[in-house]
């Protein structure tokens, strides 16, 4: 029972906070809007029994992506109002497409529950074995037989790193950047002078 | 009971309630941005949900890799924002034709 309740209030507030994320006025709210979204996602996902994607959702979403989109938001300076200026105009179109969307949707997903096309039946090669956490059987798996895509993922995130770093780096012209060449081609002899003052006289330089 | 269906019908409205968005807010890339995580957080739900249905794990290695691709789009997606602002000094994108596409 407690199950069905978690499942119902997880899945309103998910919608509530979805639909809030796209009828926001500022994007700040927005962004916070998505993050309660993500939550409840988790929650979701907690209640069929897989903790760990819900986890990686709630470090990565909540404590990456979010973040990001909210350092993006805070540093661009934009007038956020005339942004709406096309929200009305645009309505009867996205209401209309949505709507087709959903009718397609719920249509598949009946004709799904009536069982009408049967092309196979789950083979389950890869279920989780007894005794073991979720975590502990996506690792086995992660590390064994999907190891390449695995390592695919890794050179994802290392190129969008690079690229993103090299799309937004710029040579600025008006700050001294360290020249890290010129500093190591620096010799002791012809950037020290040795002179040999007389006592009692001081020293110019 | 909470059964498959249940868990296809939410995601099937999160999925919709992601694509309303975009056309809701087609000048604002950032609210864009969002609506497309909101996409993709409507298909991880579907493999998650799918995977425990099935007793299969794969849907949930897919939905890991699915959320790995997700956060490389959103930071080229944000770097492309940041430099189309300076450049532009505005984010409208209903209206970009620098490429001449």
């Amino acid at each position: 029972m407690i199950q069905v309740i978690a499942f119902y209030l997880f899945t309103f507030l998910m919608l509530c906070s979805a639909v809030s994320v796209i009828f926001a006025r500022n994007p700040v709210h927005s962004v916070l809007w998505l993050i309660l979204a993500f939550f409840n996602a988790a929650g979701l996902m907690v209640l069929v029994g897989a903790e760990f994607i819900a986890m990686l959702l709630v470090i990565v979403y909540v404590g990456a992506v979010a973040v990001l989109f909210l350092f993006v938001v805070m540093m661009l300076d934009i007038d956020f109002s005339e942004m709406r200026a096309g929200f009305i105009k645009n309505a009867p179109l996205g209401l209309l497409i949505a709507a087709v969307l959903l009718a397609e949707l719920t249509l598949g997903v009946g004709a799904w529950k009536t069982g009408a096309l049967q092309l196979g039946v789950a083979s389950g090669t890869a279920a989780a074995p007894e005794g073991l956490s979720n975590t502990a059987a996506i690792g086995a798996l992660l590390y064994t037989r999907y190891l390449f895509l695995f390592e695919a993922a890794g050179i994802i995130l290392l190129v969008s790193m690079i690229g993103a770093i090299v799309l937004t780096h710029r040579q600025r012209s008006d700050t001294r950047g360290q020249n890290v060449g010129r500093q190591i081609a620096r010799r002791p002899e012809e950037a020290t002078v040795n002179v040999k003052p007389a006592v009692g006289q001081g020293v110019t330089l | 009971m909470i059964g498959i269906e249940h868990y296809v019908g939410v995601s099937a409205i999160l999925f919709v309630l992601g694509v309303l968005g975009i056309f809701l807010n087609r000048k604002n890339v950032i609210v864009i941005l969002m609506a497309i995580e909101l996409i993709l957080l409507a298909v991880n739900l579907n493999f998650v949900a799918f995977s425990a249905f099935l007793h299969d794990l794969v849907g949930q290695i897919f939905a890991m890799f699915v959320l790995t691709v997700a956060a490389g789009e959103a930071a080229i997606g944000l770097a492309i924002l940041v430099i189309y602002f300076r450049g532009r000094g505005t984010i409208a994108v209903d209206d970009v034709n620098r490429m001449k596409g």
